[in-house]
């Protein structure tokens, strides 16, 4: 009996422990956000003086917000932002399941043998080793660069074969094919039995690639800084390095650019949570 | 089932994906094909002849120093922030899966830095390091310390922090999977057989979570190869071109030097030096895998 109470005095004091580390390494990972959060209400002569300091000298200020707004023309980048990322993501989903779907069915035809491996040959190729000819063939040759959409296309061609792989797995252990024959029997096409019977069994594959595919987008820089030169086209990540770039002395702007940056995914963070922790962790064991 | 004749099965591909086909060759194969050619011509950009020069971009690349040492800084920041991301990132998998209060909580938080892009990331750190911590320090030691991304080595160390920073979420919620794989009766079989709790992390848990491993490492290992955004947003190459990595050397050695012929040849290379890397760490780790 005494050493049972020993051993779970014993556990006990060690979760107590295990919290506080767990607690000061959590400080020291949100310590960067939070220093950008107190910073961005006060004035820059106050954060050059004292960086630290929870309120500054000459108070509480919300001039920084509208100025750098105007500045970084944010409305405009965050509509570019969110245009892309909506699009490019849909687009994904329909068109590497719509792959997925034709590669599991028959995979015996040589021409989707040949496109699947392919496909997952590529997956190593890295962004580097295609972005001068990339810029060559659709900036020199066919001149399509500065639209929202050869970026949207691009996005998509780069993420349909990561995509693809997932419809894939899930298409072949989730949906059997006595459903796709009975729709068959039913008098459905090949066409008509993907959307009506296929597609909407593959929503948890469809939330998972939805959430991996749009986060990278939003967050990509080099591709759209190549694809977008104008300044009326600028997602948030290229107004940012732009807006840095012009103000970077300005520090009480930045803070707000800075800020202003990342609050549209750390609202719908604390909304989504759950979805997107699950998505991530699935989409990257199974990758 | 109807007649699969070649025109029914062209047919049925052209129709499911037609679409996903045309948009992968349009941004990878064909980009992948004519770079190979780039690589055998010295154009600069903007004329439209492009003339055939062989090899000698490649014998260029391996001449180019500055691209070797490229390589070596990123083949060092690269070494560092591999072991520490991983060995970081499983010990918050481990406390996260502990039990502890408010565990889920601990997850959710240590994921955001994942959430938000390199170059936003980088400019919070150049921030925090500029002046955040110069304040502190000057605080401390009582006059001005300066930056630590003032110095080559401070801004490979700063370089090393942020992409440990960034990344430990992202590889911890891949080991609390392999963690919650691990079934709990091999554990408590092996704490009966007499295993302290960290003799059965070391021979129970670990050995069955090694694919959690050999995936977060091949991760790593190819994220950090490539680093370019926190690159250009922390340090910008500075100072003197201490901290530019291999991706932004050749960004440069093509975009601003113009140079397109060699770059391409010395991101072939990267790539190829990426790709062993990678592969080896995977076929090496698959090797030892067991099943429960």
């Amino acid at each position: 009996m005494l050493d049972n109470e020993k051993a779970a005095r014993h556990k006990r004091i060690c979760r107590v422990i295990m919290w506080v580390i767990l607690l000061a390494l959590f400080l020291c990972f949100i310590f960067p956000f939070v220093l950008v959060i107190i910073n961005v209400f006060k004035t820059k002569a106050d954060i050059t003086s004292d960086p630290l300091a929870l309120i500054g000298a000459h108070g509480f200020t919300l001039k920084n917000f509208p100025e750098a707004m105007k500045k970084m023309n944010f409305s405009r980048v965050f509509l570019n932002s969110a245009i892309i990322t909506t699009s490019a993501t849909v687009l994904t989903i329909l068109v590497s399941s719509m792959t997925a779907f034709v590669m599991v069915r028959n995979p015996r035809w040589r021409i989707c043998s040949l496109t699947f491996s392919l496909m997952i040959a590529s997956m190593v190729i890295p962004f580097q080793v295609l972005m001068v000819p990339l810029v060559s063939v659709y900036g020199g040759t066919l001149g399509v660069l500065n639209h929202r959409l050869t970026l949207i296309l691009l996005h998509v061609g780069f993420s349909v074969s990561m995509a693809m792989f997932m419809f894939h797995g899930a298409i072949k252990t989730n949906i059997p094919m006595e459903l796709e024959e009975a729709a068959t029997i039913d008098g459905c096409s090949r066409w008509q039995t993907y959307w009506k019977v296929v597609f909407p069994l593959l929503k948890p594959t469809i939330a998972t690639v939805a959430i991996i595919n749009a986060m990278a987008y939003w967050n990509d820089y080099l591709l759209p800084s190549l694809v977008l030169t104008k300044k009326d086209l600028y997602t948030i990540p290229i107004a940012t390095q732009a807006f840095y770039g012009t103000y970077s002395t300005d520090i009480g702007l930045v803070m707000a650019a800075l800020l202003l940056a990342m609050l549209p995914i750390l609202i719908l963070y604390v909304f989504l949570q759950r979805y997107i922790v699950e998505g991530v962790t699935s989409g990257a064991v199974k990758g | 089932m109807k007649d699969k004749t070649t025109s029914y099965k062209i047919k049925q591909y052209l129709m499911f994906a037609g679409p996903g086909t045309l948009l992968f060759f349009g941004a990878v194969i064909v980009p992948f094909l004519y770079g190979m050619y780039l690589t055998l011509t010295s154009w600069d950009g903007i004329s439209k002849v492009k003339p055939f020069v062989g090899l000698a971009n490649f014998a260029a690349a391996f001449q180019d120093t500055a691209y070797w040492q490229a390589m070596g800084r990123t083949a060092i920041y690269s070494c560092f922030s591999v072991i520490l991301i991983n060995i970081i990132a499983f010990a918050l998998a481990y406390l996260v899966t502990s039990g502890v209060k408010g565990q889920n909580f601990f997850r959710a938080g240590f994921f955001v830095p994942n959430l938000i892009g390199g170059i936003v990331l980088g400019y919070v750190w150049k921030f925090v390091f500029n002046r955040a911590f110069v304040a502190l320090g000057s605080a401390i030691a009582g006059g001005t310390v300066p930056s630590l991304l003032a110095t080559p080595k401070g801004a490979m160390f700063c370089l090393i922090l942020v992409s440990v920073w960034q990344y430990a979420g992202y590889m911890m919620l891949i080991y609390v999977a392999g963690f919650m794989s691990v079934s709990k009766d091999v554990q408590e079989a092996a704490m009966i057989d007499g295993c302290n709790s960290a003799q059965t992390m070391r021979n129970v848990t670990v050995p069955l979570m090694r694919s959690s491993f050999v995936q977060c490492l091949f991760l790593s290992i190819t994220r950090c190869f490539v680093v370019y955004d926190v690159n250009l947003s922390l340090t910008k190459g500075e100072p003197f071109n201490s901290s530019v990595m291999a991706a932004m050397h050749v960004y440069n050695q093509a975009f601003t030097y113009k140079n397109y012929g060699v770059g391409q040849a010395e991101a072939l290379i990267l790539f190829l030096v990426c790709a062993i890397v990678g592969v080896t760490q995977v076929m090496v780790g698959k090797k030892g895998e067991v099943d429960a």
